[in-house]
């Protein structure tokens, strides 16, 4: 074991801190859905959508900023801008529209219910944006590389990836717990959260509530899919593969607990870092071996509390 | 619905069997008359990731069709398509082709991209004694596994498209001694690799392979994948990716300054060239599934490959890629066929099994190449493989010192299994490779 260590061990570090960048990303998506899902009690496959349109509508404001001639570091605030935009657009519009007929329906309805939204939006994303691949990497080249040490060699790692994600990652941790605990808005989500019908009897517009915290979840969704736009190519289907990574994660972590979606983000990230290191073709399985093993051993997630059934 | 009449089982059952059976057989066997229009069905992706070949497909497929019917028709009959989604999977797509032939009636498919879709298509339009025209999917098996009589290939495959760029890089840099691959994780990554690996053991034995990674189909993150490729700093790697992928990790791979260290081999990169602009350094091997590029060195015929290239461009904003190609070559076959056809049918419109049969031998034009297509129904197109360079003229890498491989080097004898052939190829093959070509 120690000789493994020895040889490998540099090669680790560098699987961990590429577990640790794609981790900020994954979990920026999931915990979203975890928050929306906590509060709502609302599987919203739709998810994935407001990613993928996050992400799209990131590239053309990006490129836009560009071609009017605005200066290189324009191109970070574009991307929290197009977040804001699709979240303060689309997040009341489903919640008001759709959301807010089906919460006293069957939890499979309303799974279909977001799906057939899901499906709804890919194909007016694709009337926008086309079907060829849309791109906007201007964040990337513009915080340039650092090199890592490696042995007598180094390995040039993207800045964005592995030091601005994770740091936008962990800020909106922090500022989600102390936003939640803290403040009372954040408290009166999480009595919400944890007894609705108490909560309005004591005069708590749970309706606002759940308008509020929807239109929050469609901006951290929007928010994954901007920042994932300067280091990748979009196309028809990202929405699908994100959300279903972005399932595992609130599986594994507990359905509505936020520092477990972080935890397990980590989790993924790196045991997907790890395995391509080290066994490639076990990369694809990675994250859902960990939820299968976590689930194993704790059916309500890592973080997640076993409830009393309610009458 | 009231009705007097109450058939039997039996007339039930023979009447079913009757409408299932008898249009496709007879179809094929009747004196055919000239019809008022000649229907084509196109099976291609028009939603989902491999929409990036799909669109373009259709897209030119369309334009083509303007064009034929803008100019009289083919033999004076104006066509007419329709188009199926392979999108939503295999059942999906073989009821709808099915329905196409049988409801629709048309007179020819056109099928398909995924290699997968041809597979479940090919035997389909046998059984329904169609034409079936497989414009653009990869797989070697079809025409190596059965023989067909409907069924006809207006392009290469896999074989010849994964052989070329081999061939390529053991003329142009023979000293590499290690390879990494890098594919999507379906069956073209693993199929593609797997021609590439038992060529290179019969061509140049000996060379280490130092990582096989598959990164799922749809992956949008490489840059653990990019960390091991600079930590293993392998001579070659090789990526058969394509579309989104393709395009974000030739991105994450500049960006890390991947391309120093490693020659890139893409077999599929001419459909990502103006995508990803000049995030493609100079230097590296790209290839185009066929001999399609709008800077062909010597086409056959210079003023249709400028027409196409710039119609095309003029409607849709973008450079033709292969998919669209293939599509030309497709409509090219299918108007070469209907003239054969019809002269030896002394004049006359031909029957679906006479228009089959004009395929063998058959030979067209492409927009870059004059085709033929085999007696096993295979089509035999030449492949362009280049050497990535970056000029005033374009703002994306384009290709230079240009190799045109003869199809008939490159492309498994009628009757042989790719793989078997590729085991008994010998070092010497590379001194066939003819002499680069330099951008004009």
């Amino acid at each position: 074991m120690g000789d493994w260590f020895e040889q490998n061990g540099a090669l680790l570090g560098l699987a961990l801190l590429d577990g640790i960048a794609s981790a900020a990303l994954i979990f920026m998506v999931a915990v979203g859905l975890n928050l929306v899902f906590g509060v709502l009690r609302v599987l919203n496959v739709a998810h994935g959508s407001l990613f993928a349109i996050g992400a799209y509508a990131a590239a053309s404001i990006g490129l836009f900023f560009t071609s009017a001639g605005l200066p290189a570091w324009a191109s970070l605030p574009a991307l929290l801008l197009a977040a804001m935009i699709v979240g303060l657009v689309l997040g009341p519009l489903i919640e008001r529209l759709l959301l807010r007929r089906i919460y006293s329906e069957e939890p499979v309805l309303q799974l279909l219910v977001t799906f057939a939204l899901f499906m709804i939006l890919e194909d007016a994303q694709k009337l926008v944006w086309g079907v060829q691949p849309v791109s906007f990497s201007a964040p990337v080249s513009l915080m340039g590389t650092v090199d890592v040490p490696f042995g007598a060699d180094v390995i040039p790692y993207n800045t964005y990836q592995v030091i601005l994600l994770p740091a936008i990652a962990v800020a909106t941790l922090i500022g989600l717990a102390l936003f939640l605990r803290r403040t009372l808005t954040g408290r009166v989500i999480l009595a919400v959260t944890t007894d609705r019908e108490a909560a309005t009897a004591m005069g708590i517009d749970a309706r606002k509530v759940y308008l509020l915290t929807f239109t929050f979840g469609a901006m951290l969704a929007a928010l994954g899919g901007a920042l994932s736009t300067p280091t990748a190519s979009l196309v028809p289907g990202i929405g699908a593969s994100t959300i279903v990574l972005s399932f595992a994660v609130v599986a594994t972590a507990g359905l509505g607990q936020i520092e477990g979606a972080a935890l397990t983000a980590l989790m993924i990230g790196i045991g997907r870092s790890i395995a391509v290191t080290f066994q490639p073709e076990l990369e694809v399985v990675v994250p859902y071996l960990i939820m299968v093993a976590v689930l194993l051993v704790r059916p309500q997630g890592l973080f997640g509390v076993v409830e009393t059934r309610r009458v | 619905m009231p009705s007097s009449f109450q058939p039997t089982r039996r007339q039930a059952l023979a009447a079913g069997f009757g409408s299932v059976l008898l249009p496709s057989a007879l179809s094929a066997q009747a004196p055919a008359q000239r019809p008022s229009e000649i229907k084509i069905g196109v099976t291609t992706f028009l939603s989902g990731a491999p929409s990036v070949f799909g669109v373009p497909g259709r897209n030119a497929a369309e334009m083509l069709a303007e064009e034929i019917n803008q100019s009289g028709g083919i033999n004076g009959v104006p066509v007419r398509l329709f188009f199926v989604d392979e999108a939503p999977g295999i059942d999906h797509l073989v009821g709808e082709f099915r329905r196409l032939v049988q409801n629709e009636r048309v007179d020819v498919m056109l099928a398909s991209i995924s290699s997968g879709s041809c597979l479940a298509c090919t035997p389909l339009g046998e059984e329904l004694r169609k034409v079936t025209l497989l414009w653009d999917c990869g797989t070697q098996r079809i025409f190596e596994e059965r023989n067909y009589r409907y069924a006809f290939r207006t392009q290469a495959n896999a074989t010849p498209e994964i052989l070329a760029p081999l061939l390529y890089l053991l003329k142009t840099k023979p000293d590499f001694r290690t390879i990494a691959v890098l594919n999507q994780d379906y069956a073209w990554g693993r199929d593609s690799w797997e021609i590439w690996k038992t060529a290179m053991d019969a061509l140049k034995p000996g060379v280490r392979v130092v990582a096989e990674l598959f990164p799922r189909f749809g992956a949008t993150d490489f840059s653990a994948e990019v960390t091991r490729l600079l930590a293993l700093r392998p001579d070659v790697i090789l990526s058969t990716s394509w579309g989104g992928e393709l395009d974000t990790f030739i991105r994450q791979a500049a960006e890390r300054r991947l391309f120093e260290r490693s020659t890139f081999v893409l077999p599929l990169a001419e459909s990502s060239l103006e995508r990803v602009g000049r995030s493609l350094p100079a230097g590296h091997i790209v290839g185009s599934r066929g001999d399609h590029w709008h800077q062909h060195p010597r086409p056959a015929n210079p003023q249709a490959l400028q027409r196409f290239v710039e119609n095309y461009r003029r409607r849709y904003n973008a450079y033709p890629i292969y998919p669209t190609y293939h599509m030309a070559q497709a409509f090219s076959a299918l108007r070469a066929a209907y003239a054969k056809a019809i002269a030896a049918n002394g004049g006359n419109w031909p029957s679906d099994a006479q228009l089959a049969a004009a395929f063998p031998g058959l030979e067209f034009e492409s927009p870059t190449s004059r085709m033929r297509i085999r007696e096993d129904g295979q089509g035999l197109e030449p492949q362009l493989i280049g050497t990535t360079v970056h000029n005033d003229r374009f703002p994306f890498a384009v290709m230079d010192n240009m190799v045109v491989f003869p199809p008939e080097m490159v492309t498994t004898p009628a009757g042989q299994n790719s793989v078997n052939w590729l085991k008994t190829l010998t070092a010497e093959m590379v001194n066939r490779v003819p002499d680069p070509i330099r951008a004009g």
